[in-house]
């Protein structure tokens, strides 16, 4: 094991152990400041505009009071409730049948079947809208049983039908994404007992594999009711008249500029990521870690009636999202979409639209490269300090906390909050006017980025917290023995362990940059256009083909990058995955 | 410990490439929400007589400009707001960020394109109005009239077939609804309101987009601005665009000057060359309805006096009761369970 590496600091041990310890109390300080400075007071500025009114004097909570006598904004709380539970039992199930093919079954094409099933964060949001409508809309190819060939079905797709299958299709992949890492992390011993003792197969499942996997499924299940509950990019175009406070949002700030309003339905919407916080810390107690440093990797073995069920499942679903997306191109291919059907490439020249074209296209590229670069650096050791570190136990449950906020905050929430923030000049501290320290970042590449690292934060951190979670501490008990500093345990053992998971945030931060419109849309400046935002603009111009011709590229980019890093890593991880093979 | 010192150096010149580029002189930076794309037909014009400056645009639909000009109000970033409705730039005024400037012309722009005071808060430069876009080849198919009127709109035969704007969501959606209170008084414009309601299928969320799905044959009938119509025509859409007999509801598309510590010289000068003849004119080939004429001919279409189409729009008291029509509209016909 790489665990007992060289004895570098063992000489002085006692000083270096003393420094080290301030070293890391002062980086846990320093994540917890970090979380403040881009959680918390922006989003105060902005939640304090809910106590309001549009001509900003302190109203208390009349806001609150019209906002719960207003029926037609008190009924989407419900509204929001009933999608995000269906959504979240839709994508669960589906997501761990999934992620359970992919890492204990020996399917083929496992590396196909994950990159289709990651396709959804691969595509703007409005790319899903308009698929989904070419789809299933009153002229949609389904609906019309594609131009009659075959009886049409009409799924009555705007309201909780459309909303709920536009949300599965967008919570899938990260559901998948956490699973399947708390899938891989196991210990193989625990299936030999279970095998040795004459466990049947299903005994073994939901004693062994179940328990194992226990956080995992309570963090996708939260990820997944939170981002259903919050997302607005695909309800604004399917939802029709039904309700859902993320709409509201849109209808208060964008319709009508009431931002007191706004504030109170974002309120509204925090309150479930509250509660999956104190839910989250009751499962965590009582999580033991999986890896301990004696562990063997499990490696799964052909079972024919196991694998050929899993495998038509696999292969439906990625059908599925292959004939999703399909559409999608073939819409950006027609001419005129539905009356003149020939296919040409006319709308991937972007000179006759607006909204920056390909300089639009490679910006976002650019932004896309640093947002992973940098988010990735900032939540794995952020995770990393929360969970394996000892002491500063109040510390790391706040930042523990703070970092699971953003999951619940829509883009738009975030655009303005860092608007308010970030673009203030100061603010008067006790009678002392300050000025914003900030400032230089606003109206430029950093806030974008910035905006990027924050609003993807909760799912790449509580990936690698499971990854991590699932290390046996006895790794850091025996570095901190020997007198090895945490850092060099933290490169030699942590880090290469945990490769897969921070490979696979580094790419999530970037599929999901090179697709967002709602935060950046806020914040993006005149020299430097986004792809994502030209496709909201041209989109809103009436040019949904070069709009949908925008969204291919960007899918085909996110595609492109994948496949290059699986080459480019495929041989990084053999190396610092030997442990998982026998 | 060398791949600790490599990493947070390539972190750090990570984080001073981020590092915003700060305005220069000579340079203005223009919000607008004028269609993405006319912009490029009119900067080109304005680069021809002033080379010297250099024109950054921010484009967004109304709906989001302003928004970020509110949100952006305590440190203003634009220079000048540049072709958005009228009705947003009054909420800029009441929060305080408009510079009152007379730019060079303003003496042709008639009285009901600008802002009364003097010098006047906001100059408007063009005015659009709703319309009806249906698609022909649906409506054949339906067997459906091409609608001339709000009294059609409500005859049974459109039932779920039409579509309109949310009020509560876009401003082409409460203009709508404006005009059809104002036309009819309230007690008769609701009753409408409510046959309406009938026959909608859906309300969407952006202006432009009942036009979008009239277009693709989604829904027959769209009630949007009739602007998108046309383009979409000229696009090879098999739509046309009719308006109400009764008037169409518009607004104005308006300059304004943003209140600054230092204000640049150089957004005056593109305020002034905003409403010239020469920017004027060019406006005028696709928008019947300009600050004052603009020596083209009514583009194909519009009605012969584009000007006659629109009622008699009262902007003060559209904003002052806007708040309770929304209300009011949102308790009879928003969320809704059921789309109908």
């Amino acid at each position: 094991m790489a665990a007992t590496s060289p004895r570098a600091a063992a000489a002085p041990r006692l000083a270096a152990f003393d420094g080290e310890r301030w070293l890391r109390r002062a980086l846990i300080l320093l994540v917890s400041f970090w979380l403040v400075c881009v959680v918390v007071l922006p989003l105060a500025q902005l939640l304090s505009k809910s106590l309001l009114n549009n001509a900003g004097q302190y109203v208390g909570l009349a806001n609150y009071v019209e906002y719960f006598t207003t029926p037609s904004l008190r009924n989407s709380i419900g509204n929001s409730l009933f999608v995000s539970v269906v959504t979240t039992l839709i994508t669960v199930t589906l997501g761990f049948t999934f992620a359970y093919a992919l890492t204990r079954t020996c399917i083929p094409l496992k590396g196909v079947f994950r990159g289709v099933a990651m396709m959804p964060l691969f595509a703007p949001t409005l790319l899903n809208g308009i698929a989904l409508i070419y789809l299933f809309g009153r002229k949609g190819l389904i609906t019309r049983g594609f131009f009659g060939a075959i009886p049409g079905i009409d799924i009555g797709l705007y309201g909780p039908v459309g909303i709920i299958i536009s949300e599965v299709i967008f919570t899938f992949p990260q559901a998948m994404l956490i699973l399947s890492v708390a899938l891989r992390m196991t210990d193989a011993r625990l299936y030999e007992a279970s095998d040795s003792m004459g466990a049947p197969g299903w005994r073994t499942f939901s004693t062994v594999t179940i328990p194992g996997v226990k956080y995992g499924l309570v963090s996708a299940t939260f990820v997944s009711f939170i981002l259903a509950f919050t997302d607005f990019g695909a309800p604004k175009v399917v939802g029709g008249q039904f309700g859902i406070l993320a709409t509201d949002i849109y209808k208060q700030v964008i319709g009508q500029q009431n931002f007191s309003m706004g504030a109170v339905v974002s309120v509204a919407l925090l309150a479930p990521a509250i509660l999956a916080f104190i839910v989250d810390r009751i499962v965590q107690r009582k999580q033991v870690s999986l890896i301990q440093a004696k562990s063997t990797p499990l490696v799964p073995r052909p079972r024919k009636w196991r694998d050929a069920p899993f495998l038509a499942f696999c292969l439906v679903i990625a059908l599925l999202i292959l004939g999703f997306f399909g559409v999608a191109a073939y819409a950006s291919l027609v001419k005129v979409w539905p009356y003149e059907l020939e296919l040409g490439l006319w709308h991937y020249d972007f000179t006759g639209t607006g909204g920056g074209g390909y300089a639009a296209f490679w910006n976002s590229i650019r932004m896309s490269f640093y947002s992973a670069v940098i988010g990735t650096a900032v939540t794995f050791v952020s995770a990393y300090l929360v969970e394996k570190t000892n002491g500063m136990r109040a510390l790391r449950q706040v930042s523990y906390f703070l970092s699971i906020i953003p999951l619940a905050l829509p883009g738009l929430v975030i655009g303005l909050a860092y608007i308010f923030f970030f673009n203030a000049r100061g603010w008067n501290i006790l009678g002392v006017f300050t000025p914003n320290p900030f400032g230089w970042l606003y109206g430029g590449m950093g806030i974008l980025v910035l905006s990027n690292v924050v609003h993807f934060y909760s799912v790449s951190f509580l990936t690698g917290a499971t990854a991590l979670k699932q290390l046996d501490k006895e790794f850091e008990m025996v570095s901190e023995s020997l007198g090895v500093p945490f850092y060099v345990t933290f490169f030699r053992v942590t880090v290469p362990v945990c490769l897969p998971a921070i490979l696979e945030v580094a790419m999530y931060f970037f599929v999901n940059s090179m697709a967002t419109v709602s935060a950046v849309i806020f914040l993006y400046s005149a020299d430097i256009p986004l792809a994502s935002v030209a496709i909201a603009n041209m989109d809103d111009a009436g040019d949904v083909a070069p709009a949908c011709a925008m969204g291919v590229l960007v899918i085909l980019t996110n595609i492109l990058v994948r496949i290059l890093y699986g080459a480019l890593t495929g041989k990084l991880r053999k190396k610092t995955q030997a442990w998982t093979t026998r | 410990m060398k791949r600790l010192s490599l990493i947070v150096a390539a972190f750090v010149a990570a984080l001073t490439l981020l590092t915003s580029s700060l305005a220069l002189a000579g340079e203005i930076l223009v919000y607008t929400a004028l269609e993405d794309d006319e912009i490029p037909i009119y900067l080109e014009l304005f680069k021809k007589t002033h080379p010297e400056i250099d024109v950054k645009i921010v484009r967004d639909s109304t709906g989001i400009v302003t928004a970020k000009l509110l949100a952006e109000k305590d440190n203003p970033q634009a220079d000048v707001i540049w072709g958005t409705a009228a009705t947003s730039l009054m909420l800029c005024d009441q929060a305080g960020m408009i510079e009152p400037y007379a730019p060079k012309y303003l003496d042709k722009v008639a009285p009901a394109m600008r802002d009364p005071a003097d010098p006047p808060h906001w100059v408007g430069i063009k005015a659009w109005m709703t319309g009806f876009v249906t698609n022909t080849k649906e409506a054949e198919a339906l067997k459906l009239p091409i609608p001339e009127s709000y009294a059609d709109l409500v005859k049974p035969v459109y039932k779920d077939q039409l579509v309109m704007p949310n009020p509560a969501s876009s401003g082409t959606g409460f203009l709508t609804i404006s005009a059809i209170l104002q036309l009819m008084g309230e007690e008769k414009g609701w009753e409408y309101l409510d046959k309406l309601h009938q026959n909608i299928a859906r309300y969407t969320h952006s202006g432009s987009k009942p036009a979008k799905l009239a277009g693709s044959g989604e829904i027959p009938v769209g009630i949007s601005f009739a602007y998108r119509g046309f383009m979409q025509k000229a696009k090879g859409e098999p739509v046309v665009t009719t308006f109400p007999k009764e008037g169409s509801g518009w607004d104005v598309e308006a300059n304004a000057l943003i209140k600054k510590d230092a204000v640049k010289p150089e957004a005056k000068i593109f305020l002034d060359w905003a409403i010239s003849p020469e920017a004027m004119h060019a406006y005028g080939k696709v928008y019947p309805v300009t600050a004052y004429p603009s020596g083209n001919p009514v583009p194909e279409g519009y009605p012969k006096d584009p000007a006659a189409q629109m009622i008699k729009n009262d902007f003060n008291w559209a904003a002052a009761n806007r708040d309770r029509i929304l209300k009011e509209w949102s308790a009879r016909y928003d969320g809704k369970s059921e789309p109908k």
